[in-house]
């Protein structure tokens, strides 16, 4: 194929190029920093389900970073207050009608705040950005992973035992989930049950299970089960981004990154080097924040109503 | 039959699931921001031509069908068998009433057909999309009604029963959509 035509049309170029200096007088506004931190690193994340692109810098091995979140990490390890990135990230294997391996992220810490606060400002600032073409203003619902869960399995998703999940699983799919993860079966009965079911507009879904805690805080729920404070906000029912009450302590931080490390192992990945520096920033103390990443193209496709986000950038992977 | 995994699904790829040979229609990429990828899969059941959605861990694997299409042409049927011939082979096959199916009631003798073979037997028939066919039962035509737009129920010696327009008569041959059902226009 010898197409070399974009795959956004000029309008959607534009629009695009609104979306990146709204974004940017939203925070000159809020007197969050603007701060460009690398993309790529010689260290990344150990997350079992998120692959890094790896390179060769002279002659030593360096990775594509995944998200600037540990770069960042170690920026508000330093002093520097509230701060946000806008930029490229980059995964492995990531390709489909909504993924692209090079994707542009907005991603933004609150010094002091908690993930409810920080869900407002996502809120805010989605509403913001889808508003302006539309003219219309767009709901914005606020609800618990459990309840969501609930209205639509009939199951609390904290208490159900793990069998009970690996056969509504295997249901759904097939028999080689009867042995899954309590995480891996939760995505995919969360996937195929509830976000098609999800309200139209802006849904944020908050205190998500315990073991998909990521770098999220671990706390107790008003019923008193433990989850993580983590929240996820989605455009139509498409997830576009993914918050955390952050972590700071560096022990458990430690604790998490050799359960990934043994993980990955088990599942024969590739084995990633831990990022040190980020675990001397975090022992150095890490002040008490909230994190959001969002990302930007699958915004700009909710806020254009198109299916595929090669319609949205200039030259998808498909076409570089 | 060699195993295809989820990242070589494309939309025509044939696969074995549950015991049935399945066509697949789509295949989305699905992945939680931190969770496992999967494969979000719509299938269609050769046998029972039910469209049914499935979801694959990525990496996942299914085993080839042995399912292939050839063009064949249709030969005559005993009642029991409708015969189909390879045009370059002359091979012959037969296909039970359930294979031909939706088909029966557009068959006429040296169409040529697409035939779904399924570890080399007849699965399933598709007419062609157009047909030419004789009316066999109508009511009389009415002549001088050709501009206005009613229309009339006229068997056909296939046995499908299609809406013609009213001037039509019995021995007329007419061009009919055999996706749709729909008259086309008659054939001189």
């Amino acid at each position: 194929m010898d197409k070399w035509q974009p795959g956004a049309s000029l309008n959607t170029l534009r629009r695009r190029a609104a979306m990146l200096s709204s974004v940017r007088e939203f925070f000159k506004q809020r007197s969050v920093l603007e701060v460009d931190v690398p993309v790529m690193g010689k260290a990344t994340v150990t997350d079992l389900n998120i692959d890094s692109i790896t390179t060769s810098v002279v002659g030593e091995q360096g990775y594509l970073q995944t998200s600037p979140e540990y770069f960042m990490k170690r920026l508000l390890a330093s002093g520097t207050g509230d701060i946000y990135f806008m930029g490229k990230a980059f995964r492995d294997g990531e390709v489909g009608l909504r993924h692209n391996p090079e994707f542009t992220m907005l991603e933004w810490y609150r010094c002091g705040w908690d993930d409810h606060q920080l869900m407002s400002e996502v809120a805010e600032l989605i509403s913001l950005l889808l508003a302006e073409e539309g003219g219309f203003s767009w709901d914005v619902t606020k609800i618990s992973y459990s309840d969501c869960f609930f209205d639509n399995l009939g199951l609390d998703p904290h208490s159900a035992e793990l069998s009970t999940l690996q056969l509504l699983a295997a249901k759904l799919s097939s028999q080689s989930w009867i042995d899954e993860t309590r995480a891996n079966c939760l995505d995919l009965i969360f996937s195929s049950q509830v976000e098609p079911h999800l309200p139209r507009g802006i849904t944020i879904i908050y205190d998500y299970p315990e073991c998909q805690a990521a770098l999220a805080q671990i706390s107790s729920n008003n019923v008193g089960q433990n989850v993580s404070k983590r929240f996820e906000a989605f455009v139509n029912g498409v997830e576009i981004a993914n918050g955390y009450l952050e972590l700071t302590d560096a022990s458990e931080q430690g604790v998490r990154f050799k359960r990934d490390s043994k993980a990955r192992e088990l599942l024969k990945r590739p084995a990633v080097t831990m990022d040190q520096k980020f675990l001397a920033a975090l022992s150095s103390g890490l002040p008490a924040c909230a994190g959001v990443a969002i990302g930007l193209d699958r915004l700009l496709m909710g806020a254009l109503g198109v299916n595929s986000i090669d319609e949205v950038l200039a030259f998808s992977w498909l076409r570089c | 039959m060699a195993n295809y995994s989820t990242n070589e699904f494309r939309s025509g790829l044939k696969v074995m699931l549950d015991g049935d040979p399945c066509s697949i229609l789509e295949n989305e990429f699905v992945k939680p921001g931190k969770g496992q990828a999967f494969s979000r899969v719509k299938l269609r059941n050769l046998k029972t031509s039910r469209v049914l959605e499935k979801t694959f861990k990525s990496g996942e694997s299914l085993e080839g069908a042995d399912v292939m299409d050839q063009d064949m042409q249709y030969l005559y049927t005993d009642g029991d068998f409708w015969y189909f011939m390879e045009p370059d082979t002359f091979e012959q096959h037969q296909a039970t009433e359930s294979a031909v199916g939706d088909a029966l009631p557009w068959l006429s003798e040296q169409d040529v057909c697409m035939v779904t073979l399924y570890n080399g037997s007849p699965l399933s028939v598709m007419p062609p999309n157009h047909v030419e066919i004789e009316i066999i039962e109508t009511d009389p035509g009415l002549r001088g009604d050709t501009a206005q737009g009613g229309s009339k129920p006229a068997k056909l010696v296939t046995g499908a029963v299609v809406k013609v327009p009213l001037f039509l008569d019995q021995g007329d041959v007419i061009k009919v959509d055999t996706r749709t059902g729909e008259y086309q226009g008659r054939v001189k």
